[in-house]
């Protein structure tokens, strides 16, 4: 028990579930967004590095994660267990998502060890949401748009997965814990307690 | 929409009964060197080894198509952004399409990428179709020394999953009573989507601290070391099965350098 | 074994101003079995938690002493079980007879004893399937019987249960109940949570009420607590055995036909329905759980489309799932059976806005429509409180009065007054009553037969239950 308390790095059970149901929450909302992405490929047909613009939605559990549990992993397991859902579900892109995802999630976990797990403020999520961006333009650069045109789509689309992954995972994980904060389903953790007394 | 999942596969066939962490380990070695070249032989013969072996995992043909299909989906995508972005215009000109080139190396490059796709793809799902959620959470604790509060964890909340599924039609539902609906127009529809998840997400919180208390009461947090109920066996076959998959990728793999089309990736 | 000792015992989570509960003395011995009462926020499900081990020291602060068989409760955890309300944050596992396991081996009960315990457990709880029933095929109350079995294979002897059928149908809640007095044997100390009073007091011997300000206000036998508190109990909202609301009928004939339905049907939720409600007229939907009553208040409410059949409502030639949002809520209301799925803002008072404003009333227009309806609903204080943050009882007013926002004449309500206690209910009866007497037609779905002994002018009951809707099976 005192060693349990003593240590703020283990992991409780309510860490371990809220990071799993973080996962398994998104896997829901992505599968209800297909229906919409599945539209946006028309609206982007006329230049489709365009679609990398919503590719940043992808990493918001593994920031959104990392800023509520503050514990180290937080990132990395939530972004793993999140793509072994969408194997699970039957992702069209089989299993090396699994890799993808936990590539993805350690990039983002990078940006949490930088500031030691003591900074969560909205530069933390913005960079926890680059690196993971730019982990994923990597992985897609050298093993799906290698025979691509270099300057008309490789890098656009390199630049758009980065600064989506920025915007919609960095900026929209800090705006979802400020809005998730007031709900009162945070107060077991130290991001949902940073409101007043009631 | 429903949010159901389907059996895909007979589970009592030779290669779909092996342990889940044996056929995981073996998908990923299986499609790891493909993602390491780029030519469109190895994909290829990847490709026609994976058919080889459905029957093996009971896959059911017809079933299988119906859950591929987005990747087909995909693959005309592909096709198209490759005639119009591709890096590569060499070879002999087919035909034009106003400024659009079509020649031969345009089509054999988004020939190999879209093999490339259906290759690394087919192993994940066959494997994913003929696998069980609790016995892929106990063979990743029994026999690939997973953390056993992690994966019981993650499966405990994967059971909430087919549940917050109903939630969002209710959801949805449940915006339109209160008058608010998008139509047709993109901003308001996405502005609808982002507050029909921020009321899932809320749900779903409140529900996992719910289910982190009730494990906590039987005894998830005790500290006493876990028994494991249900016993996950790595058998003679399982690593079989592994070393099977590793042997003919490596064989592919040399097919491809003895031809001398192998291209790294990198370099 | 399972004996509790308090001595001034007080909790106050983080961040909250209030102590939950205060001053607690109490002493309950083995093989006792205690009803615990007191009004919403006295602060019963705190001290069961406390008692289960579950405050952690991070989430709160505590005064006084509690222990069970001296220990301190964390301790004591492997001596003490609890049911709580939900059956679906209890389970964890996608197959019953594992879900019974995962306690056992969370405790390092040695292999070869798990199954015996397992089915042991299933027997004593009535648990009609085989072990490898999906948990996701059951219904709520097998659900619930299976969380129970749960519970009772770690062989607590000290039983805690949280309003263990609040969340059940009334058929439900007596399997529950029948599952507790069979499963609970005579070592076991019991200690109850339940505000429907009267269907538990076949369980248990003695009755503790706790004050909400700190304290025990009465203590004994059950006859002699209610004799003397009986009254003060029910006013602060407690279902006290023996009580009967007046009835509230209306007095004038229903008028023309707000909505009608002809042989309208769901595919495979709902069978052929033909209805008519009428202006001043409250009807009750009632029938066994899997009869479509839900789906039925979905097709009335313009939410989802008849399969085959008609609905057609106020003249209008369209039928009502194909208006436009904003033109069915100023003739349908939809009062959903969790108020949390209607919510769309962060403020209660933005809550009540949404409506009118979408359909451009002024802003003064507007803001007399809030301030009219927080006052009606009680509701003035929360004005600027967050919607997820209120009660069960203020979640419910608040969802009821962002119905009437937009003022419509016809108002579905799916279980209006379900797990709600004994004040809440009678301000819903009264209200609903009132839109009744006004010209509102009402349409209720519900499980609560006093609700439409005291409130329905006529009574629609829907067929048997279609044969096992569920057992789609839920597995990769």
């Amino acid at each position: 028990m005192t060693t349990k308390s003593t240590n703020p790095n283990r992991w409780r059970t309510i860490d371990i579930v809220i990071a799993s149901v973080i996962a398994v929450a998104f896997g829901v909302i992505f599968w209800a967004w297909d229906a919409v992405w599945a539209a946006t490929e028309n609206a982007f047909l006329f230049f489709p590095p365009a679609q990398a613009i919503l590719y940043g939605m992808w990493f918001l559990p593994a920031v959104l994660s990392g800023l509520i549990i503050r514990k180290p992993g937080a990132a990395f397991f939530t972004e793993t267990v999140a793509a072994i859902i969408s194997a699970l579900l039957g992702n069209k892109w089989g299993a090396t998502v699994i890799i993808q995802g936990a590539a993805q999630g350690l990039g983002a976990e990078l940006a949490f060890a930088l500031f030691r797990y003591r900074v969560f403020t909205l530069p933390t999520g913005l960079l926890a949401g680059f690196l993971a961006g730019l982990v994923a333009a990597v992985f897609d650069w050298y093993v799906w748009t290698y025979t691509y045109a270099l300057w008309n789509y490789r890098v656009p689309y390199a630049l758009f997965t980065v600064v989506s992954a920025t915007v919609l995972a960095g900026a929209g994980a800090w705006l979802l814990v400020r809005a998730l904060a007031p709900t009162g389903v945070l107060d077991r953790f130290e991001a949902g307690r940073e409101r007043a007394l009631i | 929409m429903n949010l159901v999942f389907e059996t895909v596969a007979d589970a009592s066939a030779p290669l779909a009964r092996r342990n889940p962490v044996a056929k995981l380990g073996a998908a990923l070695l299986f499609t790891l060197p493909l993602v390491v070249t780029l030519d469109p032989v190895t994909p290829g013969l990847a490709l026609a080894v994976e058919l080889a072996v459905l029957p093996l995992f009971g896959v059911r043909l017809r079933v299988l198509a119906r859950r591929a299909w987005p990747l087909l989906v995909a693959a005309g995508g592909v096709l198209l952004s490759m005639l119009l972005f591709a890096a590569d215009h060499s070879g002999d000109l087919l035909f034009s399409v106003g400024p659009l080139d079509v020649t031969t190396g345009v089509l054999s490059a988004a020939a190999g990428l879209i093999l490339r796709i259906f290759a690394v793809a087919l192993p994940g799902i066959v494997v994913f179709a003929t696998t069980d959620p609790t016995d892929l959470a106990d063979a990743l604790v029994q026999n690939a020394k997973a953390p056993a509060r992690f994966a019981i964890g993650a499966l405990a909340a994967f059971r909430l999953l087919p549940l917050l599924g109903q939630e969002w039609r209710m959801l949805t539902l449940a915006r339109r009573a209160r008058g608010v609906d998008a139509g047709y127009h993109p901003v308001a529809r996405l502005r609808l989507f982002a507050s029909t998840g921020f009321a899932l997400l809320v749900g779903a919180l409140r529900r996992g601290v719910r289910l982190a208390v009730a494990m906590d009461a039987r005894g998830f947090d005790a500290g006493t070391p876990r028994t494991y109920a249900r016993v996950q066996h790595f058998t003679r076959a399982d690593t079989a099965l592994v070393a099977g998959a590793g042997l003919t990728c490596a064989t592919i793999l040399t097919v491809t350098i003895a031809l001398g089309l192998f291209r790294p990736i990198i370099g | 074994m399972g004996e509790v000792q308090l001595r001034g015992f007080g909790w106050r989570h983080a961040g909250r101003r209030a102590w939950a509960v205060r001053g607690l003395d109490l002493q309950i011995r083995h093989g006792e079995r205690v009803l615990l009462l007191g009004p919403s926020g006295a602060g019963k499900s705190t001290l069961l938690a406390a008692l289960a081990g579950l405050l952690p020291e991070d989430s709160g602060e505590a005064e006084g002493t509690i222990e069970i068989d001296g220990l301190e409760p964390r301790k004591a955890r492997d001596r003490t079980g609890i049911l709580f309300q939900d059956p679906q944050t209890q389970l964890v596992m996608a197959r019953s007879g594992d879900d019974v396991a995962f306690g056992c081996e969370n405790r390092g009960v040695p292999a070869g004893d798990i199954w015996p315990r397992v089915s042991d457990a299933l027997d004593r709880v009535g648990f009609p399937y085989p072990i490898n029933r999906p948990t996701a095929a059951l219904s709520g109350g097998e659900a619930q019987r299976l969380a129970l079995a749960g519970v009772i294979a770690l062989r607590p002897g000290l039983l805690l249960l949280d309003e263990p059928t609040a969340n059940l149908d009334p058929a439900g809640a007596t399997l529950i109940r029948e599952a507790i007095a069979r499963a609970a044997g005579p070592d076991t100390t019991l200690i109850v949570v339940e505000h429907r009073v009267a269907e538990v007091l076949p369980l248990v011997d003695r009755v503790v009420v706790i004050e909400p300000g700190g304290g025990v206000r009465a203590d004994g036998a059950p006859e002699l607590v209610f004799a003397a508190y009986g009254d003060k109990l029910a006013d602060e909202g407690v279902w006290v055995p023996g009580f009967r609301a007046t009835p509230r009928k209306a007095t004038v004939a229903a008028t023309a036909d707000l909505v009608r339905t002809e042989q309208a049907t769901v595919a495979g939720r709902l069978p052929p329905v033909s209805l008519a409600v009428g202006a001043g007229e409250v009807l009750a939907v009632t029938g066994p759980n899997g009869a479509g009553k839900s789906t039925l208040a979905l097709l009335l409410g313009g939410l989802l489309a008849p399969s085959a059949g008609r609905v057609t409502a106020f003249g209008d030639k369209r039928p009502p799932h194909k208006w436009r949002a904003a033109t069915l809520t100023q003739r349908i209301g939809s009062v959903f059976q969790n108020p949390e799925h209607q919510f769309v803002t962060a403020r209660v008072a933005d809550e009540l806005a949404l409506g009118p404003r979408r359909l451009g009333r002024s802003p003064g227009e507007v803001g007399r429509i809030v301030d009219e309806l927080l006052h009606r609903l009680r509701l003035d204080r929360l004005a600027a409180a967050n919607p997820y943050t209120l009660s069960g009882g203020e979640a419910r007013r608040l969802s009821v009065a962002t119905a009437l926002a937009t003022a419509p004449r016809l108002l579905v309500l799916d279980e209006p007054t379900f797990g709600q206690d004994r004040r809440t209910w009678l301000e819903l009866v009264a209200l609903l009553a009132e839109l009744r007497d006004e010209g509102h037609g009402i349409v209720a779905v519900t499980h609560d037969a006093d609700f439409t002994r005291t409130l329905a002018d006529r009574n629609l009951a829907l067929g048997e239950a279609a044969p096992d809707p569920l057992p789609r099976r839920l597995r990769p």
